[in-house]
């Protein structure tokens, strides 16, 4: 990022790119009709009865990847500096971010071996 | 005047996505088509071509439905924020040498972090939805997009490490031919990784139209849905144009406008494996999925980015 100019661009592109679905909804409502009768509000599984409500608890198999992801992310995310610093620090640096993967890959296996990445 | 460059600038990006959406779903239809030994669309001008002229119109006439039990504010707001990081994430995209929307320092990091909101929006969408096959498609979507994170960045991290930089334009003015073929091995896992993002086929088991109709999306109708089908043809662009730029340099080996020309051959050219590869193979189970991303392709990129590491500084 080189100054305040290229926020404002980054600004305007943010704000045009939320923009341009409301916008695209507002021609919808313009052009589309609107007779909303009991059947086409329901919810749509296909013709059937919901059977029970949706918001449940689920199974704990998506909090496990939730809690590896959070783990990976951030040693991905320190991996970063590490890689853009590197033609500074030279043949140590890399024994140590060596060592570093390999304690990452060590943390990956342990989670394979306790069943961490078995559906369940 | 800045803002107001900004703007035109936004207002390029989004054209851009939206007219490549509508020309990439006409290329895949073609694409699919050609795969199953059919023609594909061919009524509406020459080859079919303007036949998503006539379905624009058609969305827009479509009824926009907000379901009785759904939690309508959220349901109303989630579109919103599906599309606008993919269209934000554009922004740091180096089209030519010394030519990007915004130059960022930390460009790289940008465009991986950014589409990354869409998980929040389709979790959202899927909740307030109140429908079982649509929380189904956005547990299972938000596992696959934030798993396949991981290897996705590890895999751009070499080229990162080869370049020095986190800056797109730096990277794509370091670039050597050479790194394609050290890096190929990054980039298969990048593309497989991306397709698993964009929640497209093979991977599109949180949208399975066969179990779970259209999962996250499936109570969305009209316009509404439309955004979440741009969001998935505008990030399949986006991926495709930043995997173009970080693995195979972009326009190299010409530049100037040439360079650009050769950048959307590049470009295109990785959206068409992208549609061939979801017009080919089947749709895994999700167990298989999730551990194909971290059994088989988050310890690939390592050995990667280790690679990379072993032979930079003999280099």
């Amino acid at each position: 990022m080189q100054g305040a100019a290229d926020h404002i661009v980054l600004a305007a592109f943010v704000i045009i790119g939320i923009l341009f679905v409301p916008l695209t909804l507002t021609a919808s409502r313009l052009l589309a009709p609107s007779k909303p009768d009991e059947r086409k509000l329901d919810t749509y599984e296909c013709g059937s009865e919901p059977i029970g409500p949706p918001w449940v608890q689920f199974r704990i198999g998506y909090y496990v990847y939730a809690l590896l992801f959070v783990v990976f992310d951030i040693e991905t995310v320190f991996l970063y500096p590490w890689a853009v610093a590197f033609d500074h620090l030279g043949l140590f640096i890399l024994v140590e971010m060596v060592i570093f993967i390999a304690i990452l890959a060590a943390g990956l296996a342990y989670a394979w071996k306790e069943g961490a990445l078995r559906w369940r | 005047m800045t803002l107001l460059w900004g703007f035109l600038w936004g207002v390029a990006s989004v054209a851009t996505i939206a007219g490549g959406a509508i020309l990439g779903v006409w290329w895949e239809r073609k694409v699919s088509a050609r795969i199953q030994m059919r023609y594909g669309p061919q009524q509406i001008g020459p080859y079919g071509s303007l036949q998503m002229i006539a379905d624009v119109p058609k969305l827009l006439f479509k009824e926009d439905i907000v379901p009785d039990l759904a939690d309508k504010a959220v349901f109303k707001l989630a579109p919103l924020f599906v599309f606008g990081p993919v269209a934000t994430s554009m922004v740091v995209i180096p089209f030519a040498a010394g030519w990007a929307p915004v130059d960022m320092s930390v460009g790289i990091l940008f465009f991986l972090a950014v589409p990354s909101i869409e998980v929040i929006a389709i979790l959202l969408s899927a909740w307030a939805s109140h429908n079982t096959l649509s929380t189904i498609g956005g547990l299972r979507a938000t596992a696959q997009m934030i798993s396949y994170e991981i290897p996705r960045s590890l895999a751009v991290l070499s080229v990162v490490l080869l370049a020095g930089s986190l800056r797109p334009l730096d990277v794509l003015s370091a670039w050597q031919w050479w790194w394609a073929p050290l890096t190929f091995v990054g980039f298969v896992i990048y593309f497989i990784a991306s397709i698993a993002e964009m929640n497209r086929g093979p991977f599109d088991i949180p949208e399975a139209d066969s179990e779970l109709v259209a999962g996250y999306f499936a109570d969305y109708s009209g316009m509404r849905w439309a955004s979440f089908m741009m969001a998935e043809y505008g990030s399949m662009i986006a991926a495709s144009l930043f995997g173009a730029v970080v693995f195979f340099g972009g326009g190299w080996p010409l530049s100037g406008a040439a360079g650009v020309v050769l950048l959307v051959i590049k470009t295109v050219l990785i959206m068409t494996a992208v549609m061939w590869v979801k017009w080919t193979f089947p749709r895994p189970r999700q167990d298989q999925l999730m551990s194909f991303c971290w059994k088989v392709l988050t310890p690939l990129a390592l050995l990667q980015l280790v690679i990379v590491g072993a032979v930079l500084p003999w280099l």
